[in-house]
């Protein structure tokens, strides 16, 4: 499994050889530097932690800063482990780029959902909506939540509540096209999280590339 | 300019056909037939004109034997050649779909004419000077 960090940038579209439109969202990937390298000796488990984008040192706290040092990078922005399998090749302060995927694979995308503030059941569950006429007073309300009988609230219940700004991640989308000069990735279908948020592409976990 | 907007400039045609509610137009398609390809010509007037960017596309309506047909164009698609303009309209507003219900006299358009069509030919050589060869780079995915 192989991971990048990066940017969402916005959605276009692309026309594919038979001329049919390919939705696609832009992402803008790397370049991403490994800032640490776990082991299974020193931490119990072989990982890369990847580092993208700089920020002034004035913006990290100080143990960051020292923990950047010590690698000889600029501090980053976001940091995120690549958990393997076998111990790294990497070393640290080794660059990752655009370059570990290839066209036509899949991907998986992990991003954080638009946030919706504290939303109803309509738009959090996808509930039905009442009759807005007809003298009909339950136009968005959720119904009935149980029963007399048994006393009590399912827990798990559906109700009203906050929505979005979770973690999400979007599996299995193609890889249509790679710009190895601007860093940026063409994934087929939406991404999680507005224009311009965090997001990690890696590797399919599950899905594999028809032929 | 944004990056999108960076990137629809380079993958979709640097021109598109020049083309507005109310023309009459001959739209040349490519069609493919078993294994070989030709261009087909699609005549109608254009009804609308949606989105924006590489995601632009026009509806064409014609009458095909008494039965109204509606077809859409995205302009930037590597299949749509070319968009000719025959006749320019004269219409009040974006979208054209009372035409939908109406048969015979009722569907004509008004032409523009006059000095402002002369200019708007003028316009219209220009920006085809500006296409140029331009019809053959079609935008396609790597994949």
């Amino acid at each position: 499994m192989t991971l990048i960090l990066g940017r969402k940038r916005g959605m276009t579209q692309l026309f594919d050889g038979d001329g049919a439109v390919v939705p696609v969202t832009v992402v803008e990937a790397g370049p991403c530097v490994v800032t640490q390298v776990k082991s299974r000796e020193k931490h119990g488990y072989d990982a890369l932690q990847l580092g993208f984008e700089d920020v002034p040192d004035s913006r990290v706290a100080k143990p960051q800063r020292g923990h950047f040092k010590a690698v000889g990078v600029a501090p980053k922005r976001f940091l995120r482990e690549e958990r393997l399998a076998a111990p790294a090749t990497l070393e640290a302060g080794a660059a990752v780029g655009i370059d570990i995927f290839t066209v036509g694979q899949l991907v998986d995308v992990i991003g954080t959902s638009k946030g919706r503030g504290f939303a109803g059941t309509i738009k959090r569950h996808g509930f039905s909506r009442g009759s807005e006429t007809h003298g009909c007073m339950n136009v968005r309300q959720p119904g009935s939540i149980g029963t007399k009988r048994t006393g009590k609230l399912f827990p798990g219940k559906r109700m009203s509540g906050h929505f979005g700004s979770e973690r999400i991640t979007t599996k299995n989308l193609k890889l249509v096209r790679v710009d190895a000069e601007r860093n940026l990735l063409f994934i087929k279908g939406s991404v999680p999280g507005p224009n311009g948020s965090f997001v990690q592409v890696q590797t399919a976990k599950t899905g594999t590339a028809k032929a | 300019m944004n990056l999108i907007q960076e990137i629809e400039q380079e993958l979709g045609k640097k021109v598109p056909p020049p083309v507005r509610v109310g023309d009459t137009v001959q739209v040349h398609y490519l069609i493919r037939e078993g294994d070989k390809e030709r261009v087909q010509l699609f005549v109608g007037l254009v009804i609308g004109v949606q989105g924006r960017g590489i995601a632009k596309t026009v509806i064409v309506r014609r009458i095909v034997q008494g039965e109204g047909v509606e077809r859409t164009f995205p302009l930037h698609s590597p299949r749509v050649r070319d968009i000719t303009v025959t006749r320019r309209g004269t219409v009040r507003r974006a979208k054209l779909y009372y035409l939908r219900d109406r048969v015979g006299k009722g569907t004509r358009v008004g032409e523009l004419l006059g000095d402002k069509a002369k200019r708007e030919k003028q316009r219209d050589l220009e920006t085809r000077a500006a296409m140029g060869g331009d019809s053959d780079a079609a935008p396609t995915a790597d994949a």
